[in-house]
């Protein structure tokens, strides 16, 4: 129970995949403009993460690893990814047309996400249990959530200031992005200290 | 407008009384008020403390100035606004780093966190907080290197030690900590304006009654950090004056335009600014958590805003 939790949080905090290993950076700068987007886009990745993962473990284990053809991994795993993203999508836009919307062109950029390929391959890198890698993958979710509201907030907050030309838009996005991911340095160390590793 | 004589035809909207208060004088007064500590880390680093402290001061200057002309804006550097972050990065140092480490700091400070985003008022980050964990992590050693305080005036200093943190966090030598009343006074390892809790305490309360800064970030901050050590079974006096905590509750805490506006926001930034400190102080690989803790409430301050702000009966959510 105890190396759950140290995986759940270490993945929020400590080894924040935005922050701190600059996967998906994509999404983050893309959809945190608007707190709703932000929320709706990061529930669509801690959805897709926990799937895929749930998916691509098993054929790992189950395929790759007995028929000695690791080496396919990359490209199985992104067909396997596209494949759900795609489903994901038909289900939004049957059911959550408002989100689906608001979202817009972000929800088949997860098929191309390295979040999301990121987070099914470091788990089989880390050589994690199936369970521990489906709370790992949650916990990567739920740390790109903590960055996109985060970020939101003050995305909304520079939203109106006054940039010198050559700032305007992405430029100061990326920078205000380095100032949060400073602050997450902070918490190195701080979830195996709590549990007294 | 322009065509109008702007001195007949001045209707603006309330508020119309004014009085002398502006940025400016307040600028001022923090300046006032960090001055006993500007003393202090001269009596307790002796004079290269001072002299590190001018260096951010002008480099600040400098790079305010020049970075307006570059842009054509006119420059703000008479509102003191670049000579109090200097010298808050200035007592964010350690006593023994090079001087051009404080520039590049400095640089850190007006151009990237400040300048880029539209100057004065317009930062979401503490500029001088920001730099220094710049600093930190670009330079770890040197700004790890703790000089310990020569107390015989103008030595050369060459000794240097863990602060009480560092030798809080190895937790090998936990005889070799300083007393409370070392703390008190200062006579610590340490950044180089943070030691003399005394000085800072002045300082802190000359804001107050200045009415610079409401009491309720610095008073939910050190009691937070208070009650988090005494439940953790830690002297809660020592936390409370060692490290950054003073400085960083009083004066870096307090920046308006990177605090929430209204009190209930300020209770809860400063609580969370201790709960912070005293998880990375305690658990975290960092020693000292006060700048990193301040940071992360900087970069949570719109959502304390927003979650807080005024609804209109009957508006629509925005």
């Amino acid at each position: 129970m105890q190396d759950m939790l140290i995986i759940l949080f270490s993945a929020i905090l400590v080894n924040n995949f935005v922050l701190v290993k600059f996967l998906g950076i994509c999404p983050f700068l893309g959809v945190s403009k608007k707190l709703d987007s932000a929320v709706g886009m990061s529930f669509a990745v801690i959805f897709v993460m926990v799937l895929a993962t749930a998916v691509t473990y098993p054929i790992h284990m189950g395929l790759l690893v007995p028929l000695q053809i690791g080496y396919l991994q990359t490209i199985i795993f992104i067909l396997v990814i596209a494949a759900l993203v795609q489903l994901v999508e038909i289900a939004l836009k049957k059911y959550v047309p408002a989100l689906h919307q608001s979202l817009g062109v972000y929800l088949p950029l997860i098929t191309t996400n390295c979040a999301v390929l990121g987070v099914t391959i470091l788990n089989i890198d880390e050589s994690y249990t199936y369970i521990q890698s489906l709370v790992n993958s949650f916990g990567a979710g739920v740390g790109f959530l903590l960055a996109m509201v985060l970020f939101s907030g003050i995305r909304q907050r520079i939203e109106n200031n006054n940039f010198p030309a050559a700032f305007k838009g992405i430029p100061s996005v990326l920078i205000a992005a380095s100032i949060v991911s400073l602050a997450f340095m902070g918490f190195s160390g701080v979830i195996d200290g709590l549990f007294g590793l | 407008m322009g065509r109008f004589n702007q001195g007949s035809l001045v209707v603006s909207s309330s508020p119309h009384i004014m009085d002398n208060v502006n940025t400016t004088r307040i600028m001022l007064d923090v300046l006032i008020a960090l001055i006993p500590a500007f003393i202090m880390s001269g009596f307790i680093f002796g004079p290269r403390a001072l002299l590190l402290t001018i260096t951010c001061i002008a480099a600040c200057v400098v790079f305010e100035a020049g970075f307006q002309y570059l842009i054509k804006k006119d420059s703000t550097i008479t509102d003191l606004s670049a000579v109090l972050t200097g010298t808050l990065l200035g007592f964010n140092l350690p006593s023994s780093l090079p001087f051009w480490m404080a520039v590049v700091g400095s640089f850190v400070a007006i151009v990237v966190v400040k300048q880029i985003f539209g100057g004065i008022g317009q930062n979401f980050a503490n500029p001088a907080i920001t730099a220094r964990i710049v600093l930190l992590v670009s330079f770890a050693t040197p700004m790890t290197t703790w000089p310990l305080p020569n107390q015989l005036l103008g030595t050369v200093d060459a000794v240097t030690g863990a602060t009480p943190l560092g030798i809080l966090n190895m937790g090998t030598d936990l005889a070799a900590l300083p007393s409370n009343m070392d703390l008190f006074l200062g006579y610590v390892g340490g950044s180089l304006g943070e030691t003399s809790a005394i000085a800072l305490l002045l300082g802190g309360i000359y804001l107050i009654w200045r009415k610079v800064i409401e009491p309720s970030i610095p008073l939910a901050f050190i009691g937070t950090v208070f009650i988090f050590a005494l439940l953790t079974g830690q002297d809660p006096i020592f936390h409370i004056f060692a490290g950054g905590v003073m400085l960083g509750a009083f004066f870096m805490a307090t920046d308006y335009v990177t605090s929430p506006r209204l009190t209930s926001g300020k209770i809860i930034f400063g609580i969370g600014c201790g709960l912070l400190t005293m998880v990375i102080r305690l658990y975290g690989s960092y020693p000292e958590g006060v700048s990193f803790a301040i940071l992360l409430m900087n970069i949570l301050t719109p959502q304390i805003d927003m979650l807080l702000r005024r609804r209109t009966y009957g508006g629509v959510k925005i």
